[in-house]
Formats: structure tokens, sequence, C-alpha cells
């Protein structure tokens, strides 16, 4: 078994569970009292950021060659900073409100476009693949940036798998929809379940992964367990989080934010510093962890990579 | 006991920006402190223009008239927080450089908005003093009217900058609204009387 679930641990492996409880109730004891005003705002921190200290470690990851070499972001930062709107539109809400979120037992389903359509439960999607550590840059719309060491496999490997019909131009993934375990979805906000797409030979792209863990860990709920996607030279939003059903389409799909607002969020979504957001300015960003912002880089530092993917085409109307 | 009152205001209304020093001392604002500065600044501004909208409102509905002794002081504060809000922007967003600062403005809507109600601020703060009551007169009442500009322009600004979720500023929307309803109702009701007065 690749991935080592919570009960397949052993115990010396995990934080115990009551020093886990001590400390949590000495950090929020101190917050209390000594932060006296302060502990308002600071009491979710406290409380987000530790969660990810007990998640299971992941057996056998391989390096790999994209393997970015710069300065990663803190686990803490990575951990309690999400933009995951099936839970909450707070960016500290989702480190909160996903902590009992249940991955397991969890379905996927392949179809459409496909030799090999099939069901699975994810211990057996995942089996055949070999995890590797992937550290990419992670470029967010808002103009903020991570460098994240995800752990996952390459979506080509998958294709390979399934078996695409000549028919299969696009892949459409989609989000979990599960109300009462995901508040965020009772209201509203965007057109719930969460979609996301991509060409197919942008999904067959050595760079596109299918993540399973973070800082050689399983995935902490908040960061899209137990997989998402990653394609590190699109926007952040392009990665969709607890997948739970991959489609094959010969059309282009409707994707959430495309839907929600389509002269701000493209199908495409390639990180383009010269190609402003109608709001934001795309030229620069602010990594995580620095204070004034940096030049953005064309398809966010992968243009060697990605740009003979759009050859020809205008990528100021295809943003 | 009285006198104590105004200091106690003056010290409450500090009490965020005392929150968001702790906290930056404290390593305590997120994993992104300058736009957690950012949100906490903007919404205390907008919170602060809201707060003295309501001075009057108040005083008409409940005859609190004792709350218009705080009316200028809450203003203040609430052109304090902007300026706090602006700074940020522009030390750490643009570092200091003007010439980007000022495309942006003129290039998104929210921003322009943005800068539009802090600048209808300044000739308020400006003409604050008791002494420029009294120089301007009645002209006063006039300008400083502007103010619900200001606030229209501010929760302009939160609805466009917001991506998806547009309960807050929404809910901002409505107070204004209400402080504005209560105000111009009012207004109207001398001029009603008046009307009936007229007509027996
Ligand atoms: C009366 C004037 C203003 C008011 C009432 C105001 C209020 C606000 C509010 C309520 C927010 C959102 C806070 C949140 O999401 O919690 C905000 C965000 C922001 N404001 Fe202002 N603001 C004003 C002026 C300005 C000015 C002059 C600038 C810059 C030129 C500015 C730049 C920003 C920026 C950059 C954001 C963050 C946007 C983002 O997160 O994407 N604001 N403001």
């Amino acid at each position: 078994m690749i991935i080592k679930r919570p009960d397949s641990i052993k115990a010396s492996e995990i934080t115990d569970e009551t020093n886990y409880q001590n400390r949590r109730e000495f950090l929020s004891t101190v917050s209390r009292s000594t932060l006296a005003l302060a502990a308002g705002a600071s009491f979710p921190v406290l409380l987000g950021s530790r969660r990810t200290d007990a998640a299971p470690a992941l057996g056998n990851i391989q390096k790999s060659r994209y393997a970015l070499d710069e300065e990663k972001t803190p686990i803490e930062d990575i951990t309690r900073y999400n933009n995951f709107y099936e839970f909450s539109t707070d960016k500290e809400g989702p480190a909160l409100l996903a902590r009992k979120f249940k991955t397991d037992p969890w379905t996927l389903r392949i179809e459409g476009e496909v030799n090999k359509p099939a069901t699975y439960q994810l211990e057996d999607f995942i089996k055949p693949y070999t995890l590797e550590e992937r550290v990419y840059r992670l470029r967010c719309v808002e103009a903020w940036s991570m460098v994240i060491p995800w752990v996952g496999f390459a979506f080509a490997d998958v294709l390979k798998k399934v078996e695409p019909t000549s028919r299969a131009k696009f892949v459409e993934f989609t989000t979990l929809y599960d109300p009462r375990q995901m508040p965020g979805q009772q209201r509203r906000v965007l057109e719930w379940p969460y979609v996301e797409g991509l060409r197919i030979d942008e999904a067959a792209h050595p760079l596109t992964i299918l993540a399973v863990g973070l800082y050689g860990k399983l995935l902490p709920n908040q960061n899209g367990a137990p997989l998402r996607l990653v394609v590190p030279w699109k926007y952040g939003f392009k990665n969709i989080k607890s997948i739970v059903r991959i489609r094959f389409t010969e059309k282009q799909p409707g994707t959430t934010w495309n839907i929600a607002g389509p002269q701000e969020y493209g199908f495409y979504a390639n990180v383009n510093p010269t190609v402003d957001h109608p709001r934001w300015s795309q030229a620069r960003e602010r990594r995580i962890g620095d204070f004034f912002k940096r030049e953005t880089l064309m398809f966010n530092g992968y243009a060697d990579e990605v740009a003979g993917l759009y050859s020809g085409m205008d990528l100021r109307k295809y943003y | 006991m009285r006198r104590y009152i105004k200091p106690a205001v003056f010290l409450i209304c500090l009490i965020p920006l005392a929150i968001l020093v702790c906290d930056a001392f404290h390593q305590a604002l997120g994993a992104n402190p300058v736009e957690k500065i950012t949100h906490r600044t903007g919404d205390w501004s907008l919170r602060f223009l809201l707060i003295t909208l309501a001075v009057t409102p108040l005083r008409k509905l409940f005859g609190w008239k004792s709350l218009m002794r705080y009316r200028r002081m809450l203003g203040l504060f609430a052109f304090f927080y902007v300026c706090l809000h602006f700074a940020t922007y522009l030390v750490f967003d643009h570092f200091f450089d003007i010439g980007e600062m000022a495309k942006d403005i003129a290039k998104r809507p929210y921003i322009t908005v943005g800068f539009t109600a802090f600048l209808l601020l300044i000739p308020l703060a400006v003409t604050s003093t008791g002494k420029m009551m009294k120089r301007l007169g009645r002209h006063w009442q006039r300008l400083h009217q502007l103010v619900y500009v200001s606030a229209v322009c501010g929760i302009l600004h939160y609805l466009w900058l917001v991506k998806a979720d547009l309960l807050q500023p929404l809910i901002y929307a409505v107070i204004l609204l209400l402080l504005f309803g209560i105000r111009v109702w009012y207004q109207r009701k001398p001029l009603d009387t008046a009307f009936l007065e007229y007509s027996n």
C-alpha cells in the first residue's frame, strides 16, 4: 500500500494525541490570557495552524526533476491560508471548518470518452502510480504566491491507464458536492459543485499532476484532500480540490469561475504578467512570507516547458 | 464622571489599531500580514464612516443629544483608519512608486472609487475644527454632506473588490441606506407639516 491510512500507521509516527491536545490547550490559554484583546483575532490562527503535525506520512516518494530550487513556503502558511470556498470564503476558514471532513472512504469516477471508464475506491485508483515530490510555484489570481512541495503522480500516467478515445479533447474535473460536510456549499456564492477543465494536451503535460500529499505527508483537508489537481503554470483556481469525478469530453467544459465571471476568469487561466485581470494587475505578486511584491513570471516560470502548448494562440483572447 | 467619557471613547476608537499592532507583534496576522492589515484598516474605515453617519439619525430617533459631542472625533477616526489603509497600499503594494500607483488608481475601478472616497474625506477633516465651522457658516453643513458620497464610494469600492461573496459589502450597503433613509425621512417631515399648516 502506498498511502498509509491513519489506521495503518505506527503509533510512534504520530504526534501523541494528549501531547497535541495539551499544546493546543496551552496555546489557547496563552492567547486568552496574555493577548487579552488580541485573543479574538489570533485564537483561530493558533488553532488552525498546528493540525497538520498529526497528518500521516506517505511512504515511497520518489524525487523528481521538477523540484524548484526556491525557498519553500512553511507548512503552517500553506495549511492556514486557503481559498477553498466549499468550506469558507475566508482564507482562514477552511483550516477550521474542514477538520472533520471525511475523505475515507472516497470514490472516484472516471467516465466519458475513455476506453476504460470505472468507479474506483481511492486507494485502488492510486495504487499503480509512483508518487513523486514536485516542488512547484503556486500563483493565485489574487496576486499572491507560494512554493509548495506536493506529493503526487503525473496525470499523463492516468491517461495511459484509462485510455481516452480519439474524441476526448478535454478533461473535466468535479469536486465533491456535500453541503452537510462542506458548509460553504450551503450558500450559492458559486455554482456548486465546482468544476474545472483542461485541454487534453495540457492534461497530458508532464508538469500536470494529481496530488495526494504535501511536505511528505497526506494532503491536509483544507488543501483539497484526498485528491487534487496541480497545474503549476495556471492560476490557483484551476487546481481543483477534493475530486470525485474525471470526465473526458469532446467539448470544452463549463468551468466554475469562468461561469461566475467570464470577463475575469478565462478557461485557460495561464499565469501571464502581461494580461491583467480587470480588477487586479497580474504584473506582480506577493510571495507569502515577503512584505513586498516581486515580478510575476510568464507561465509562472514554466514557459520553457509549456509555451509550446499555446503557440499561435492569442493569449489576450484566450486568457 | 462626564468628563471621562470623551477620553474613554477616544481610547475605544483606538482598540482596533491596538489589536492590529498587538497581532503584528505576536506574528498573529496570518500567512499574508499585508493583506490582513489592508483588510482590517479598510473594514474599520468603513465602520467608522457608518458610525459617524449614525450619530444624527440616532439623535433624531431617540433624542440622544449628547452623541453629537463625539461626532467629530468619530469622523476623524474614520479618516485616521483610511490613512492607515492607504499607507499600507502606498508602502507595501507600490513602495512609493507614485507613477505605478497613479496608473493603478486610474485603471482599476475599485481603486478609483476607493481613492475618491479617501480624497473626499480630506477637506472634511481639514474643516472639522470649530474655527472652520464658524468661518464656513451654513456652507459647512453642505460641505460635510459629502461624507455620504464618500461612504457610497467606500461601499462601491468593497462591492467591486470581492470575488464572489457579496454578503459583507451588501450588509454595509443596507446599513447606509437605512441611515440615509432616516435622514431623508426627518428632512421631509417639517416640510410636510409646513404644507399642512399652509393648506389649513
Ligand atoms: C473611504 C475610503 C475607503 C474605505 C471605506 C475602504 C474600505 C475598504 C474595505 C472595507 C476593504 C475590504 C476589507 C475586507 O475585505 O475585509 C478594502 C480593501 C482594499 N482597499 Fe480600501 N477603502 C478605502 C479607500 C482605499 C484607498 C484610497 C485605496 C488605495 C488607493 C484602497 C485600497 C484597498 C485595497 C488594495 C484593498 C484590498 C483589496 C483586495 O483584497 O483585493 N482603499 N477597503
